[in-house]
């Protein structure tokens, strides 16, 4: 049973280490579904998680630390969203903009606030969301496969690993079944048509980036409240740019989105795990080849390799009504 | 689709405009420096004296302007063609592998002034080599390039992990690095040339790279405005569908393009491997692919417009360290800051200010009614 415990506790990471690129590449996916690109997925993540900290450890509470994450985030998509839609501005620039702008200002607040070297103070208890138990997690661990399962890979995760979970099909739900959701993926694809509809292209864009803007905000809580005591600098180290392979991998659909995190993280979880040991059959593989495996297997399908990605039509191009 | 906005005369497209975004960019900066608890004023004053209060620190300005000269330049090749390449950054870093290929087998035995030119073609062939993949894949199977380039910028960073841990390290060493290079990959030293206009130079690494700098913004120029393959290149990034009607080859013209970038984004690692360190170090790039990007949307993707952003940007970064040092709250992090507000402001907003600025000067020429519209041409 030693390669079935094994297996658990790298799933077990698999999942902690998947949530921030779920939120994260969720969000990328209401932005993009309503043409506005969003390269500033990692900046408004890692703002997030300062804000996150920093409000949790002033006030000792995860909720307060959570509210400031989604009130910043939220800000920086507006900043977004200005950019890109009122002010007509090339959006990749504005996000390449918004991550910059994140990685000094937080480093440069948090030094200045809390003199730890660009950390935030430490949290214990209140101040952090601590593990959930599900019912029946400690009597069940004993039940051979089952019970493993249940009590080490579905249990005692944080309160926002459920709620990353749960946005998979509520995002599903939100665009595929509502009005709304309609409207989001129609302003991506044809804008003109959804201004001759009558209904306002602007307001419904300025809608989907206050959506990135929570679910980012939500990404960031997670990993300074969740599963890190504190915000460190440059704590995203990049996870807004796999979010968004993996959003292109899922082809911008929520459930295959969730799948191409759970496969990213995965493989951060195995390349931690394996640290260098070799592989049967393939031998010694280098720690920098797994952690570059998510860049590449998105450039390979991006050329085309397996299936292909399509993006949203009216992607990037800022809408401007006839006149 | 109609032109959202209306015609301005050409300094203040190119001049006014430019200089409020970059005024913006440095207000709100000022605002961060007060949330830090610090005088703006005061830090305007160290950050200019410590760039430019001597013969050192102009050195050190213009060592870091070569950097952002050669990134901005790559950044802005691209952009004439359309193209937005962010993978200035992992270019660059790759583009040290061309140079340390030269370095470590020739600098026994030959002098600089051979090993420099085989060292420029290796780095410009190890950048434009990295941007072929991207570029082919935008040509070729319309892969997005912006995204391509950030992943390339990711796998670069992996590899050069990988090269200097596992490969280039030489035996019995710790620190991840090749070994120091011997006196015939040393480059060297402008600092003769501030000493004789007066300004004493103690030592700064400002070398020859420098002049490299300048001599690709020129050729650039010529590059971009006096050749067939400019005009190709421009015609490609102002209307694909007219480039496609003239018979231009579109797949043709972005992989040349991203070469020609990559190159540029390559020959960078020059500057600091051979001029400065003599040997290849993890992370040699320090983000300069990135201050590319602000660079040359300041510069509006014209030589001319770019080697002063890059001399501003190598302000801030000699002027920054100063500044550190004299206000501790204040690390080299704000320049990072600076750079995104840079890009926001003079890339992402520049059509912000663009229609008052346009409404205060239909008001000045308000007396001769601006294109009065004939009945005759309407029709």
């Amino acid at each position: 049973m030693d390669f079935f415990n094994v297996l658990i506790l790298v799933l077990d990471s698999t999942v902690r280490l998947s949530v921030p690129l779920l939120l994260a590449c969720l969000a990328g996916l209401y932005s993009e579904r309503s043409g506005i690109f969003d390269i500033g997925l990692e900046g408004k993540m890692l703002a997030g998680a300062f804000a996150s900290g920093a409000a949790a450890a002033v006030s000792g509470s995860a909720w307060v630390g959570l509210a400031a994450a989604i009130l910043v985030s939220v800000f920086l998509a507006l900043v977004h969203g200005f950019a890109s839609i009122t002010s007509r501005g090339n959006q990749i620039v504005s996000g390449v903009a918004i991550n910059f702008v994140a990685a000094g200002a937080t480093i440069i607040l948090g030094q200045a606030w809390f003199s730890q070297g660009g950390r935030t103070p430490l949290l214990t208890g209140d101040g952090r969301f601590g593990a959930l138990n599900l019912p029946f997690a400690a009597e069940l661990r004993d039940v051979p496969i089952i019970g493993q399962i249940y009590s080490e890979l579905l249990s005692g995760h944080s309160l926002l690993v459920y709620f990353a979970f749960f946005m998979v099909p509520f995002t599903w739900w939100v665009l595929f079944r509502t009005r709304f959701g309609l409207r989001l993926r129609a302003v991506g694809e044809n804008p003109a048509a959804v201004d001759t509809a009558g209904i306002s292209v602007a307001w419904l864009r300025y809608r989907a980036v206050i959506c990135t803007g929570i679910l980012t905000g939500v990404a960031g809580t997670y990993l300074a409240l969740a599963q890190n005591a504190g915000f460190v600098k440059d704590m995203t180290a990049g996870k807004g740019f796999i979010a968004l392979a993996a959003l292109i991998f899922a082809k911008w659909r929520p459930v295959p989105a969730m799948f191409a995190c759970l496969l990213f993280g995965f493989l951060d979880a195995l390349s931690i795990r394996l640290q260098g040991s070799p592989l049967p059959l393939i031998g010694k593989v280098p720690v920098q080849f797994m952690q570059a495996l998510p860049y590449i297997l998105t450039v390979i399908l991006l050329a085309g390799f397996i299936g292909k990605a399509i993006p949203p039509r009216a992607g990037g191009v800022p809408y401007v009504k006839e006149r | 689709m109609s032109a959202p906005y209306a015609k301005l005369p050409g300094w203040a497209d190119y001049g006014l405009i430019p200089l409020i975004n970059l005024i913006v960019a440095f207000a709100v900066a000022g605002i961060v420096v007060l949330l830090v608890g610090e005088n703006p004023l005061r830090a305007a004053v160290i950050l200019v004296e410590g760039a430019f209060g001597g013969g050192q620190n102009i050195a050190y300005t213009l060592f870091y302007a070569t950097n952002f000269i050669f990134t901005g330049l790559a950044v802005a090749v691209a952009f004439h063609c359309g193209l937005f390449n962010i993978g200035g950054e992992g270019q660059a870093y790759v583009g040290g592998l061309g140079v340390v290929a030269v370095a470590l087998t020739l600098d026994g035995t030959f002098p600089w002034w051979v090993n420099f030119p085989l060292a420029i073609l290796g780095s410009a062939l190890a950048g434009a080599l990295w941007a072929l993949i991207p570029a082919f894949l935008q040509a070729k199977r319309g892969s997005h390039i912006v995204i391509t380039t950030i992943m390339f910028n990711f796998i670069a960073a992996s590899l050069m992990v990988y090269l200097l841990v596992d490969v280039l390290k030489p035996a019995g060493s710790m620190a991840p690095q090749t070994r120091t290079f011997l006196e015939g990959a040393h480059l060297p030293k402008l600092n003769w040339m501030l000493d004789a206009i007066g300004l004493p130079v103690r030592s700064a690494p400002l070398n020859v790279s420098f002049l490299l700098a300048l001599v690709a913004a020129f050729v650039v120029w010529l590059i971009i405005w006096r050749t067939r393959l400019g005009y190709e290149i421009r015609t490609q990034g102002h209307s694909p569908k007219a480039a496609r009607y003239a018979g231009i080859g579109e797949a043709r013209i972005i992989i040349i393009t991203m070469m020609i970038s990559g190159a540029l984004a390559g020959m960078m690692a020059l500057n600091p491997i051979m001029g400065d360190q003599h040997r290849l170090q993890l992370d040699f790039v320090t983000g300069a692919g990135f201050v590319g990007i602000a660079v040359a949307l300041m510069g509006r993707s014209h030589p001319a417009g770019i080697v002063p952003a890059a001399i501003l940007f190598g302000m801030l970064y000699q002027g920054g360290a100063e500044l550190a040092f004299e206000m501790p709250a204040i690390s080299r992090d704000m320049i990072v800051i600076i750079q995104g507000l840079v890009i926001l402001f003079a890339g992402a907003l520049e059509n912000l200010f663009r229609p008052t600025v346009q409404s205060i000067f239909a008001s000045f020429t308000s007396t001769t009614p601006a294109v009065p519209a004939t009945p005759g041409e309407r029709a």
